[in-house]
């Protein structure tokens, strides 16, 4: 009878303790409102120096948690019980949390450093007058590649990703939006076409580059560039200036008939706490010396124009990392084209990864 | 506690509310771990990407996308298992005839114990392009390989990591095999090969069982191996679940695949338990 006791107590007991822990996990950082401050971001993507500076000036305490995919970071504050006052979605994600109504309003009489940005990063089609975000850096999708480890290949145009001497050459990142999107552009679609043919198509026509393709991989793509393990990749802008600071040979380029142009924004999420050190903490970040430092730590653009006389002039004036406005004007942003027109991607790009042999 | 529950059952066998008083930890056990769970993935399956409830999810599994994403998870897992096989079985038996057996058993059970994601790194490493092992085919004048990102690292490395869980259960059969019934085997003429095929065989393959079910069903799902080691070139059935519920947020077609994901282990689990039955009779009828 003892045994039998304990046996149920001991069940009981793990279940409470799962729920226990289920509860703590889903209100990690709930500690924060008062003087602490939650943010919410991609790992990496923050020079820590700069959290410790504002800690310093402010007095808030910041407690900063990574995330790995919008998806993600969507989900858990959604579900609710967190109280991240500062999270940074991409530019399709803002248009769904919109939508979903998990964004604040901001409020720019708290902002006065936004008279920094770039007005051409302002007012763009995710979100109207900047209603809840504001951009926090910027890039594109092109070809990043080590020319040393090719016989004179060069990459004007997607095409010649398809070229036959880079058989079994190619790295793809592991995304449908990307991979598809870069077969759309290539064919002179938009990447945000819902047009099943124009798609059908652009998938018949990645199952031709199939032969040339090493592997579709996540972020390892990085460390197999450096690695001279790959020759050429299709890639972020920020990844490449990654692999380019690690390995000289590499170098990166968009290709003539477009790509994407892609943003990631600072808003205040609905689970927000303390409001008031959100605010200071976006003011903050604004200031054209922060920014610029924040830049150089994680290598992407900054949309902050008064940031970029105080960065390395080298950078600012190549043209891989700040296309001038004529590049630009074959970029395209992503729109949020909805979860059922995602999951056509998705099953297209499944249907390509499986054809890959 | 074993013993306890035993002379309590015999002593509880007139009292029938007892033995049910007895079944609560277990039957609260698979309740809440077991059936709650699986309950739920099914009742998710039913629902479409706005809530509504749907077999949609169930007639799109038979498109053609996801019937062949079944037929090349099989196939592999075949793969896998029939290698793991292939290499456990002799393992297991000179393991059986040395000296410090539990001693090399347990070397042979660490590498277990280091986290996959480590291990499958590890590979990567040794693998690539500038890595040790074309190092060695370069100085052995057979040239560099592209080995990373293909069916056979695929194999390799998922073979390397399921050979521990298929050498344990054949190990314990062969370890219980009553040395006798060789002696016997001998006398009575039969050679090497006849005595392993009609006597060690027959009597291990309850351990060869249960090694195939802890491969086999595994290997059925296995997701992050597929893209680190080989490149998304093969994809799997647990590929297609991750990719549902984290990219997609089809919570309700990524339930459903893992609803058939289900049937598929049940199936396989009935047909090695059933032929088991039939073994054990046919054995002693010999």
């Amino acid at each position: 009878m003892k045994a039998l006791v304990r046996g149920a107590i001991l069940i009981a007991a793990t279940a409470a303790i799962l729920m226990i822990i289920n509860a703590q996990l889903a209100k990690s950082g709930a500690q924060s409102g008062g003087n602490t401050l939650t943010v919410y971001n991609w790992g990496e993507y923050i020079d820590p120096d700069l959290i410790k500076q504002f800690e310093k000036e402010t007095g808030i305490n910041v407690i900063y948690e990574t995330f790995d995919s919008n998806e993600g970071m969507m989900g858990k504050i959604e579900q609710g019980g967190t109280s991240y006052d500062i999270t940074v979605p991409s530019e399709y994600m803002v248009e769904m949390m919109r939508e979903k109504d998990l964004l604040i309003p901001l409020d720019y009489d708290k902002i006065p450093n936004i008279k920094n940005i770039d007005p051409y990063f302002m007012d763009l089609p995710f979100d109207p007058d900047n209603t809840y975000s504001i951009p926090y850096f910027w890039g594109t999708l092109g070809i990043a590649y080590n020319p040393t480890l090719l016989d004179g290949q060069t990459f004007e145009s997607w095409d010649n990703l398809w070229d036959p001497s880079l058989k079994q050459e190619a790295v793809l990142v592991d995304s449908a939006r990307e991979v598809i999107g870069m077969s759309l552009n290539s064919l002179g679609y938009s990447l945000n076409s819902t047009n099943i043919d124009e798609l059908r198509e652009a998938t018949d026509k990645l199952k031709t580059l199939s032969p040339n393709i090493k592997a579709v991989i996540g972020d390892e793509v990085t460390q197999m560039m450096m690695n001279n393990e790959a020759a050429v990749s299709l890639i972020w802008s920020g990844q490449a200036a990654d692999m380019m600071s690690e390995n000289e040979d590499i170098t990166y380029v968009v290709p003539e008939e477009g790509s994407n142009l892609w943003f990631d924004n600072i808003v205040i999420p609905k689970t927000v706490k303390n409001i008031d050190g959100a605010y200071e903490f976006i003011n903050f970040m604004l200031r054209p010396e922060v920014a610029a430092q924040n830049a150089d730590y994680v290598g992407y653009s900054t949309p902050n124009k008064e940031a970029l006389s105080l960065l390395d002039p080298e950078v600012v004036s190549d043209e891989r990392y700040y296309p001038d406005e004529k590049a630009r004007e074959h970029l395209e942003v992503y729109k949020d084209l909805g979860l059922e027109m995602l999951g056509t991607y998705n099953e297209l790009f499944l249907e390509f990864k499986m054809n890959m042999k | 506690m074993m013993r306890d529950l035993k002379r309590m059952v015999r002593r509880m066998k007139t009292n029938r509310a007892s033995l049910r008083l007895s079944m609560v930890p277990y039957s609260l056990w698979i309740i809440l771990f077991v059936i709650a769970p699986i309950g739920l993935i099914v009742y998710y399956s039913f629902f479409d990407l706005s809530g509504n409830f749907t077999f949609d999810n169930y007639k799109n599994f038979f498109t053609s996308v996801y019937l062949k994403l079944t037929v090349s998870s099989f196939w592999y897992a075949f793969l896998i298992t029939f290698f793991s096989l292939l290499i456990s079985y002799p393992t297991a038996y000179f393991l059986t005839k040395l000296k410090h057996k539990q001693l090399w058993l347990l070397l042979i059970i660490i590498p277990s114990w280091i986290n996959l994601l480590l291990k499958t790194y590890a590979f990567i490493g040794l693998m690539g392009l500038y890595g040790p092992v074309n190092a060695l085919l370069e100085t052995v004048g057979i040239g560099k390989q592209q080995i990373l990102f293909t069916d056979f690292s695929f194999v390799f490395v998922s073979v390397y990591i399921f050979i521990p869980f298929m050498i344990l259960p054949i190990f314990n059969a062969l370890d219980k095999l009553n040395p006798a019934l060789i002696d016997a085997s001998r006398d009575l003429g039969a050679n090497a090969w006849t005595t392993f095929r009609r006597v060690i065989w027959p009597l291990t393959l309850n351990g060869v069982k249960s090694g195939i079910q802890v491969v086999f069903i595994p290997a059925l799902s296995l997701f992050m191996i597929t893209r680190l080691i080989a490149g998304n070139k093969v994809i799997t059935l647990g590929t297609a679940i991750e990719q549902q519920f984290l990219v997609t947020q089809n919570w309700g077609m990524g339930s459903t695949i893992a609803v058939f994901l289900i049937l598929f282990m049940v199936v396989i689990l009935l047909l090695t338990t059933a032929n088991e039955r039939g073994m054990a009779g046919s054995g002693k009828k010999r």
